[in-house]
């Protein structure tokens, strides 16, 4: 793949025809591509003068940083995610200096939820595992990958993405349209066929949100849950990171156990800090925070899973009254009280 | 001595970034201080001083702030060895994007952050484009898919450079910049070194205080627009 090119017989123009993504070093320097007819070499040698000048450069200076360009595409389209099977928690201390005696090891396809109250510590623990804290954040944890140290570069450089997240004081900024912002995001990772994955996402998020939402609407209108849908249908189709922390999208008004089985069926390591008991319970294992320190990991219950049932019969419940409100008709309530004096 | 050259667009975060990575050098037993570069006026110098920061400020006024840096920039280095810091930074702002000359030998920093765009890299020339280390901030706010957009637009505006996340509030990610500083070799003189891109040549009447518009006022370098 890579050096496929030669810069003393290939012209600009073939080698746009054949790596597409070549233009945007052009457009990226402000390159003209009017004398695209000439080899690379001749067309670098040829800038006019004054063009130069604006740049504040010379040729070679443009020629090496356009090999570079190349080698770095190349690197970062086999660079597919980052093939990890574990995460480690090694316990530190919590906020009085209590040591914090725990060892938790984390898997592929792993739901794990962080419950506590508020200040206790999840949104900590969710930064340590991002940060990869090597007992240098306030807390004293260490997180190991496959049972090792991580390198640093693996730790600092934007190149390794092993984590994503998002929460709920995330916005999308970009002055694009959805399609655009789609398109985008799937060119970064160097996929060159992505329609399909664009509908799947779409369909997804639409899914999720309830208020289907258009290709062409600006990214920036999407309102709060179709922000957050649109969020969980990307990083699940178009992340390439194994780790997925999530930090409270109780409140973004979307169906958030479908928006869990999305992310944590893409076999992804999903954990999730959370103050809603149908999040906590949906996963099977919880950890449990209290004054900044992992006071339990716990497994969800058979009585639980019932409790769950349960939960998830409140919530349909819920989403009934939500929906038939936001439509706006009247509520009633059912005449024969066996369903508890609920009208569904 | 090091001289760290910062740069970077108005209020991308600068200062902050500065400022935790002196705290950590501090960590380390390294003596730091930092030339402050604007054009009319800034409060920076209060803020470094209120962390403690030694901090000496040049203000361009009405001289183009490049051109201003670059005349300056060697008694700033020869000042800070006298007074035996082991690390220099020069904060500047990019004002027209193009230039906050780097130079060749010194360390350079471009910070840029994630409110700016997909096409902001594009924007940006020599400055975010001959930088060794491109830091970005304030990534909390943003959704994880435009962070991973906009890492992707800056490797392919500097293919070399290293991209680290700092998060400006919290100083996260600052610790690892400063221990790759700190790897970063010294220096005895500027004299005889060489900036990283040519600076704008600018020298047209109105460089020498023409203040009249018109046609048979303009001399010198002067560039038409075609709008036809
Ligand atoms: N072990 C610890 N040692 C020192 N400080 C800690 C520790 N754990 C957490 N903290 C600090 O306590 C504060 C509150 O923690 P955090 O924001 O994570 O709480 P939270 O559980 O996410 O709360 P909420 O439910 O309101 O989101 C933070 O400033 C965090 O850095
Ligand atoms: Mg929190």
């Amino acid at each position: 793949m890579i050096e496929d090119y030669k810069t003393d017989t290939c012209t600009v123009e073939e080698l746009i025809a054949s790596h597409p993504y070549v233009r945007e070093f052009f457009a990226m320097n402000n390159l003209p591509m009017e004398n695209g007819y000439r080899t690379i070499a001749s067309y670098f040698a040829t800038l006019p003068y004054t063009l130069l000048e604006d740049l504040g450069t010379q040729p070679p200076v443009l020629l090496g940083r356009f090999h570079a360009f190349m080698r770095e595409m190349a690197n970062i389209r086999e660079r597919q995610g980052v093939d990890i099977k574990s995460l480690t928690i090694r316990g530190g201390r919590d906020k009085r200096g209590n040591v914090e005696d725990i060892e938790l090891r984390i898997g592929l396809g792993d739901l794990v939820s962080i419950v506590g109250p508020t200040g206790s510590g999840k949104s900590r623990l969710l930064a340590d595992i991002e940060w990869m804290a090597q007992r240098d954040t306030p807390t004293g944890r260490q997180i190991l990958v496959d049972d090792e140290i991580p390198p640093a570069s693996w730790r600092f450089s934007s190149d390794h993405k092993l984590v994503a997240q998002l929460s709920q004081n995330m916005n999308f900024v970009m002055d694009v349209s959805v399609a655009e912002f789609l398109v985008l995001h799937a060119q970064s990772r160097m996929i060159d066929h992505y329609d399909q994955k664009i509908a799947e996402i779409i369909r997804a998020a639409n899914g999720l949100s309830g208020e289907a939402f258009e290709l062409d609407a600006p990214l920036t209108s999407l309102s709060g849950g179709q922000a957050r849908a649109l969020m969980v249908a990307d990083t699940a189709f178009l992340s390439v990171s194994p780790i997925v922390l999530i930090d409270e999208i109780e409140n973004a008004g979307i169906n958030r156990t479908k928006a869990l089985a999305l992310l944590s069926g893409q076999n992804k390591m999903v954990l999730i800090a959370t103050h809603d008991p149908l999040l906590a319970l949906s996963a099977p294992k919880r950890i449990v925070v209290c004054n900044g320190g992992i006071m339990a990991v716990l497994d969800t219950s058979d009585e639980e899973r019932q409790c769950l049932r349960q939960l998830q019969a409140m919530d349909d419940i819920q989403t009934v009254y939500r929906d038939t409100l936001r439509s706006g008709d009247s509520l009633r309530m059912c005449r024969d009280r066996a369903c508890g004096g609920f009208h569904i | 001595m090091k001289l760290i050259t910062v740069s970077g667009p108005p209020s991308s975060g600068k200062t902050s970034v500065i400022v935790h990575l002196i705290a950590d050098l501090r960590h380390r037993a390294s003596r730091c201080a930092v030339v402050k570069f604007d054009c009319l006026a800034t409060d920076d110098d209060a803020l470094y001083a209120s962390h403690g920061i030694d901090v000496r400020i040049g203000l361009s006024g009405n001289l183009c702030p490049d051109h201003f840096f670059v005349s300056n920039i060697d008694d700033c280095f020869a000042w800070g060895r006298r007074y035996g810091y082991d690390i220099l930074f020069s904060e500047s702002a990019g004002l027209c994007n193009r230039c906050s000359p780097h130079i060749e030998g010194c360390t350079a920093l471009c910070v840029i952050d994630n409110l700016m765009g997909a096409g902001a890299p594009r924007k940006i020339g020599p400055m975010l484009k001959t930088a060794d280390i491109v830091v970005v901030t304030k990534g909390d706010v943003v959704s994880q898919a435009e962070r991973e957009i906009f890492a992707f637009k800056i490797r392919q505006a500097n293919p070399s450079c290293l991209i680290l996340h700092i998060n400006g509030l919290s100083g996260q990610g600052s610790a690892y910049l400063s221990e790759v500083l700190l790897r970063t070799g010294d220096m005895q003189t500027l004299q005889g070194k060489e900036l990283r891109a040519s600076l704008p040549s600018a020298l047209c009447s109105y460089c020498l205080g023409e203040t009249r518009i018109g046609k048979e006022k303009q001399k010198g370098n002067v560039r038409r627009m075609e709008l036809d």
